[in-house]
């Protein structure tokens, strides 16, 4: 278990424990510690010193993201601060968050415990999905659970902290993921995102300090705190903390979600899902989920975490693998991604709302052999307006401007040829390989 | 038809719990649609009244979130993936089995009203890929192959 501190009691059917079930594997040990013997501080020190990167897409240090919070009184105005768990979880190719949402409930709810401590926070929120059913009804019962065990409430275990947290459940649209739109979304608004600064945590839910994190970070809180941040820094092979819920999808044989040191590799996590489905010969990968650039067999052995993975020239972001072998096409996969982007544009800036529809009509036209080689400079164009450094007001067109720039440069031969010779030609050659 | 009497006492009572009204409005249309499906006209400007929320400011939420529903669906919704790891998987030649079998597109409900399409991204099941969500409990079936279409549409898929 100690390998893999987050799935590791995560029952293979993922039916999740009862409080009292997780407190005989030692669940709550942590919380009780951390109220009772820690001060606010010392968490926050904790999490600090265990490189603890935000599991969300960012990797922003968790610790330092907590630092903005201001302490009771110290913030102009009366009310709470807010502390948010993410679970929106909607990227393509991400299926993480999910197994620790249903099977592990009150691994999340002692992990919010904690961070809401830290963070002076007395209230927080769940943000899950709709369509995870059983994520929300399994992490509303352990709230439930807690509540009653007095983890939760009034004068949590005696500390003169108050601390009350329920579930939201969404009602759809990607875009609520992202932490400002997913704010305006718990105001009972369309999820538009608000520009920064300020920062949530100066003026967040209800104009209140506010921190939002990933479901996969909050889960790591209570290991740390148990454990050590040595014992957390030492999971990991490189410099950024813990193991990793990694997720392997697209063309492999074993699909699955794969909990290892931050640091492995993808030649490894692709080994532990059964190895290269389809002809069993790598074409690429993504590493980070849909918004993730590509990258070839030359990165297999890269060290998978937020540093590596931009120093090999994309982005770690979910720490979801979609794998595509020889017999894939990556132009096909972009012309999903951009479906996907495009439809889940908020629509409130021009680059973007505009822009990706376009993106996608031109990838749909190029996919179905009826593309013209002049688009090719249209898709550049739009990778240059709404990339990174581009002038969209979100990272969503930035994200979905990753794959299309990162497949643009390396796949440009098999762009020209699906525009020559008017059909796919990974299919087309694959079929007749079949033949 | 207008709101049942304990639906409209939990709309009621959803004002009290976070923030007043307007976190409400959301909640209250996601009652609604449990017990009915969808949101009809009439149903959104009666959770409107009763929040003490304009119509417009109702139907500015119920329209920006994709999974309310402001038109009639059939018994069971099936929300395919239409993501990139499901299409790896065959994703494209279950989409085609399913319009097919139902003899409708996406957006459509059947003629007997019992099914309704709509695609949907990644919906975090690429495990089970080619994969779908299915019904009001948004039950995740997959992996799906256009022969075996049974275990979407059929008994266990509930
Ligand atoms: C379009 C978009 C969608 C996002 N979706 C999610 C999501 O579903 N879950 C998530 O944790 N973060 C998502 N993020 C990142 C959040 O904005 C935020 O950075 C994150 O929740 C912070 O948590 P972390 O620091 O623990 O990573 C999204 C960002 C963007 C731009
Ligand atoms: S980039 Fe897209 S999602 Fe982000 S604010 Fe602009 S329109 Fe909305």
């Amino acid at each position: 278990m100690t390998d893999r501190p987050l799935t590791g009691r995560a029952r293979p059917d993922r039916t999740p424990h009862t409080l009292e079930e997780w407190r005989a594997l030692g669940g709550y040990e942590a919380v009780e510690r951390g109220l009772r013997e820690l001060t606010p501080e010392r968490v926050l020190d904790m999490v600090d010193e265990a490189r603890l990167n935000g599991r969300g897409g960012a990797g922003f240090p968790a610790a330092k993201k907590w630092r903005f919070m201001p302490k009771p009184g110290e913030a102009p105005g009366d009310g709470p601060n807010y502390f948010i768990v993410n679970g929106d979880e909607m990227e393509p190719g991400a299926f993480k968050d999910r197994i620790l949402l249903e099977a592990t409930p009150h691994q999340l709810v002692e992990g919010a415990i904690l961070a809401a401590y830290a963070t002076h926070s007395t209230e927080i929120i769940v943000l899950i999905r709709d369509a995870y059913r059983d994520a929300i009804r399994n992490v509303s019962r352990a709230i439930e659970e807690a509540e009653a065990a007095g983890y939760l409430g009034r004068n949590v275990l005696g500390s003169g902290f108050d601390i009350r947290m329920w579930v939201h459940p969404s009602a759809g649209r990607y875009i609520v993921g992202e932490e400002t739109a997913l704010i305006e979304a718990l105001e009972g608004k369309r999820a538009v995102p608000r520009k920064r600064p300020p920062f949530p945590a100066q003026s967040g839910l209800w104009g209140r300090p506010t921190t939002v994190n990933n479901v996969e970070t909050v889960s790591c809180v209570s290991h740390i705190v148990a454990n050590g941040s040595n014992w957390f820094q030492s999971l990991s092979r490189t410099q950024e903390g813990g193991t990793k819920v990694f997720a392997v999808s697209g063309r492999v044989n074993k699909p699955q979600v794969i909990e290892a040191p931050m640091g492995a590799t993808a030649a490894e996590l692709i080994e532990m899902a059964g190895g290269v489905s389809g002809n069993g010969v790598l074409r690429c990968f993504q590493p980070g989920g849909g918004a993730s650039g590509f990258l070839e067999a030359d990165a297999l052995e890269v060290p998978l975490d937020f540093g590596h993975v931009r120093a090999a020239g994309s982005m770690f972001g979910t720490g979801t693998l979609i794998v595509l072998d020889q017999t894939a096409c990556p132009v096909g996969v972009i012309a999903r991604h951009m479906a996907f982007y495009a439809r889940e544009s908020c629509g409130w800036c021009t680059p973007c709302r505009d822009g990706l529809p376009w993106a996608a009509r031109i990838m749909a036209d190029i996919e179905a052999g009826s593309g013209h080689l002049s688009d090719l400079d249209i898709l550049r164009m739009t990778v240059e307006v709404g990339g990174p450094r581009g002038r969209a007001f979100c990272d969503l067109m930035g994200g979905a401007m990753s794959p299309l720039g990162t497949g643009l440069a390396r796949f440009g031969d098999l762009f020209e040829q699906h525009i020559s010779d008017k059909c796919c030609p990974v299919a087309r050659d694959h079929r007749r390989a079949a033949a | 038809m207008s709101l049942a009497p304990d639906l409209c006492a939990a709309i009621e009572e959803a004002k009290h719990h976070h923030g007043g009204p307007r976190p409400a409005m959301l909640e209250s249309l996601r009652m609604i649609q449990q017990r009915h499906g969808w949101v009809s006209d009439a149903h959104l400007e009666e959770a409107a009244a009763l929040l003490g929320v304009t119509t417009a400011e109702m139907e500015d939420v119920a329209t920006f979130y994709s999974l309310i529903f402001r038109r009639p669906v059939g018994e069971k919704v099936i929300l395919l993936c239409d993501g990139a790891s499901c299409w790896l998987n065959g994703g494209d030649a279950v989409r085609d089995a399913v319009m097919e079998k139902l003899g409708i597109g996406f957006g459509e409900t059947t003629a007997d009203g019992r099914y309704t399409l709509v695609n949907i991204c990644c919906v975090g099941g690429c495990d089970h890929a080619p994969a779908a969500v299915i019904g009001r409990d948004r039950r995740l079936v997959g992996p799906l192959s256009p022969d075996d279409l049974d275990r979407l549409l059929g008994e266990d898929a509930r």
